[in-house]
């Protein structure tokens, strides 16, 4: 499945890489502790998290994930769009929590 | 959902809850490993998924009236995370799925985010 | 004369005791749960009493809480001995924060304990004096046709 696909069904409002939206996303992953993140998650994954610090770019593109979902209505801080305008990895906003972002997720990578 | 399903749903260890606990029908969740978070949009009733096992968790639990509290990616609770979760009565279950998973398996047996949408700016709500 | 509902508690904080924070929190909400106090109003008192034992944990030497129980509010004061906050406004900003790796790892200092207290709150006060600590004055009206 590709990450336009998600962005569209989901309404997310993309904040930077538009470019890059035709990646295939190969799973999901949520988690706010950034140590776990990078110790858990597979590259591919939609990452889905609360952070907004620029340090989350550094951990996504580490990773090699699909793209970073801000969840809950925040909104990622000047450096971290720059900074994942710069590395190609794309933010996307929803305001939605956590539990129904995943939950929509899941059920497109499981049913469409 | 019961919370006895929720456990075989899951393939959660239930680490503290006693068996009136189990009948307990939730219907709601939050999943979220930043406690403030949970501290600032999780509502009475809700189950809370997290990958945060410090007895933190458990007083905010309590604090808001948090039906019960799921570990997720395999993680054990702090030995003094369930000595007070026994104390002030709120269930722990063990799951070893992420919280996607975890979230997903959920959501799919109709189990909605106890908010829906957040409002930039929104002043008090109800919790 | 005060009325039988009137009642005012004190607990004193010390800094730097990461592993009880929530733990203040916790009791007086069970004693004013013992008072009969509308169970929204008790969550709305809990989450203050929280957010205000992280900040003292998280950035002073000693503080202590005050909670006082009127008949139709209930004033939460919190007054600390630490490094006080700068710049005030920048400080109840969701997502400003100066917290370091630890407290973070905690899944605590996020930026959002301020704003927080300020959102569960009907009147909300601070004042802070960098080098000397921070008061913080929060008032929750009882409403009982709400609760």
């Amino acid at each position: 499945m590709n990450l336009d696909f998600i962005v569209e069904k989901m309404e997310l409002k993309c904040k930077c890489c538009w470019e890059n939206l035709r990646r295939e996303v190969s799973g999901g992953y949520v988690g706010d502790l950034l140590s776990d993140v990078i110790a858990n998650s597979n590259s591919g994954d939609i990452w889905v998290t609360r952070q907004v610090h620029q340090n989350i770019v550094a951990v996504a593109t580490l990773k090699e994930h699909a793209g970073i979902i801000i969840i809950q209505g925040a909104q990622p801080d000047k450096d971290t769009i720059e900074k994942a305008a710069k590395e190609g990895m794309p933010i996307m906003v929803s305001s939605l929590p956590a539990f129904e972002v995943v939950g929509k997720i899941y059920h497109l990578m499981h049913y469409t | 959902m019961k919370l006895a399903e929720i456990i075989d749903m899951l393939d959660a260890e239930l680490i503290v809850g006693t068996p009136d606990q189990l009948q307990i029908d939730i219907k709601t969740a939050f999943g979220a490993d930043l406690m403030s978070d949970v501290l600032c949009d999780a509502r009475s009733g809700c189950l809370l998924i997290t990958g945060l096992t410090t007895p933190q968790g458990v007083r905010i639990a309590y604090a808001l009236d948090i039906a019960g509290i799921v570990f997720c990616r395999g993680k054990r609770p702090q030995p003094q995370s369930i000595e007070i979760a026994r104390e002030l009565g709120i269930p722990l279950l063990r799951t070893q799925y992420i919280m996607f998973e975890t979230c997903g398996r959920l959501f799919g047996e109709g189990i909605i985010g106890c908010i829906r949408e957040i409002c930039a700016g929104d002043s008090f709500r109800e919790i | 004369m005060k009325s039988e509902s009137e009642f005012v508690g004190n607990v004193s904080i010390v800094g730097h005791g990461f592993e009880y924070a929530g733990r203040v929190s916790n009791e007086i909400k069970k004693i004013l749960l013992e008072q009969g106090i509308p169970e929204g109003i008790v969550r709305r008192v809990a989450v203050v009493i929280f957010e205000v034992e992280v900040n003292i944990i998280s950035y002073a030497e000693t503080g202590f809480i005050r909670y006082q129980v009127l008949p139709d509010s209930i004033i939460i004061e919190a007054k600390d001995k630490g490094q006080g906050i700068a710049d005030i406004e920048l400080a109840q900003q969701e997502g400003y924060s100066t917290a370091d790796d630890k407290i973070r790892e905690m899944g605590f200092g996020a930026g959002m304990g301020l704003a927080n207290i300020k959102k569960f709150s009907d009147v909300f006060e601070i004042n802070s004096e960098v080098g000397k600590g921070t008061y913080v004055k929060s008032i929750i009206n009882i409403d009982k046709k709400r609760s």
